[in-house]
């Protein structure tokens, strides 16, 4: 379940993370935006942007055909 | 364009030559040409002159001199270390531990060696990059052949627990593989080692030199075939004169490391304490107190680390990064995701021992600017964008 799709396909870092952050209040506290990213690099800094500006990672979303997919909850 | 001498700050991959190594490599090129393995005069001078260098090293990093081999370079060392020490123990298994954060050349190694996903474990490490022992030890089964660990981190300069991770190999009676690239010449070979690897020009030292040193204790056996050259350790003719350069290199640099320690020490510390305050949104990774001296890794959100990485050469930086856009793989750094630290926008910064205090003032002055624009040019210009 997501509030909003980010589809970051093709996008290579740090691309995903700064839609990520563009769009992030879009949604309400507590609604989830899942991010689609086939670049490496975001598994590992989606999870780090979390920590780093506060939101929370709930892990990894359904896979959007081979690319993974990851959701965050905004916080505040 | 590009990096002034003390604008230099990749030491981590490699350091000019140091002046002691170029006089000794000058004159061994007409001195030390022979075959040392013969007997006429101009061979016995070589043979002298191997054996000097080998007893300068050993003393160096605590080795006998029949212990202490030269390669043709570091990653060298690092596969005829592992792969000899694992040969050498066949029947006990082919189970290899190793952190994940070594150096790509010993997780290469053993994945060479591997058979399957089963006969090598990866000790995971905290945020600061660090295994802990007792994780390590756990990881140790039955059919481990070898055990591998770093003195420090290349990437982050953390520095490993090999005090507590040594004792646990030696109880269970596994060999322990050191990679000491990183700290070789800067600080102290840490002791408990069974196989050690290091490389020549990460001190000053010439490239083509990688030092190899085996206990005589351990069990050891060439994974390739026979050659009588180095022990039996590493075929072919002897790169002799740089092995004397690498040799006076790491004397002189041995000799300069209590007063380079000091200052690469404060001025890494000003670096990360300061960035964090000049520049908004920045990840400084790597253990704060149990680091190397010279080297610290930060990483920058929002920003493309190979935009970086060109702009700090035009400001006459040479630094290298983890993140995936400057690798030829476009796979970010394993040890930043080992970590869980931000990948993109990174930058490591090492000191060589031409660093002064107004580079990494300067340093602290361009980044800033540097950020910013970049930020700005990927529609992030305003800090703390949520």
């Amino acid at each position: 379940m997501s509030d909003l799709v980010l589809d970051c396909r093709a996008m290579r870092c740090p691309l995903p993370v700064i839609e990520l952050a563009k769009r992030i209040d879009d949604v309400q506290p507590g609604d989830v935006v899942r991010v689609i990213a086939d670049d490496p690099a975001a598994a590992t800094d989606v999870p780090a942007w979390c920590r780093m500006r506060g939101h929370e990672y709930v892990g990894l979303g359904e896979p959007e055909q081979s690319a993974p997919s990851y959701l965050v909850r905004r916080q505040h | 364009m590009g990096a002034r001498p003390g604008g230099h700050f990749d030491a981590a991959s490699t350091e000019p030559l140091h002046p002691a190594a170029r006089e000794v490599w000058n004159a061994a090129i007409d001195d030390g040409w022979a075959d040392p393995a013969r007997l006429y005069g101009a061979a016995r001078r070589a043979r002298v002159m191997l054996d000097n260098a080998r007893e300068v090293v050993a003393s160096l990093i605590d080795a006998r001199p029949d212990e202490v081999s030269f390669t043709s370079s570091g990653t060298q060392a690092v596969h005829l270390g592992m792969l000899g020490a694992l040969h050498a123990r066949q029947r006990v298994g082919r189970h290899v531990v190793a952190s994940a954060v070594e150096h790509s050349s010993v997780l290469h190694a053993a994945n060479h060696h591997a058979g399957s996903e089963d006969d090598r474990e990866l000790v995971p490490v905290d945020h600061h990059g660090r295994v802990d022992p007792d994780t390590f030890a756990t990881a140790i089964r039955t059919d481990t052949a070898l055990a591998c660990l770093q003195t420090a981190n290349h990437e982050v300069g953390t520095t490993q627990p090999l005090d507590q991770v040594a004792p646990a190999c030696h109880d269970r009676g596994v060999p322990l593989f050191v990679d000491a690239a990183q700290s070789a010449g800067r600080t102290s070979i840490p002791a408990g080692w069974s196989v050690l690897a290091a490389s020549a020009h990460k001190w000053g030292g010439p490239p083509g030199v990688g030092v190899l040193a085996v206990r005589r204790s351990t069990r050891w056996r060439s994974p390739l075939p026979e050659d009588e050259r180095e022990g039996g350790r590493v075929p072919g003719f002897e790169n002799l004169p740089g092995v004397l350069a690498a040799a006076a290199a790491l004397h002189a640099r041995t000799q300069e490391s209590a007063a380079l320690h000091e200052r690469h020490w404060s001025l890494i510390e000003r670096i990360r304490t300061e960035i964090g305050t000049r520049v908004p949104d920045v990840q400084v990774t790597g253990h704060p107190t149990e680091r190397l001296p010279h080297l610290v890794t930060f990483s920058c959100l929002y920003v493309n680390g190979e935009a970086l990485v060109t702009e700090l050469d035009r400001a006459g930086f040479a630094v290298s990064s983890g993140s995936s856009c400057t690798a030829s793989t476009l796979q970010p750094s394993h040890v930043l995701e080992a970590m869980g630290a931000l990948t993109h926008g990174n930058v490591r910064v090492s000191l060589s021992r031409a660093t002064t205090d107004d580079d990494v003032e300067r340093f602290l002055d361009v980044v800033p600017d540097v950020v910013t624009r970049l930020r700005t040019e990927a529609g992030m210009g305003g800090s703390s964008v949520e």
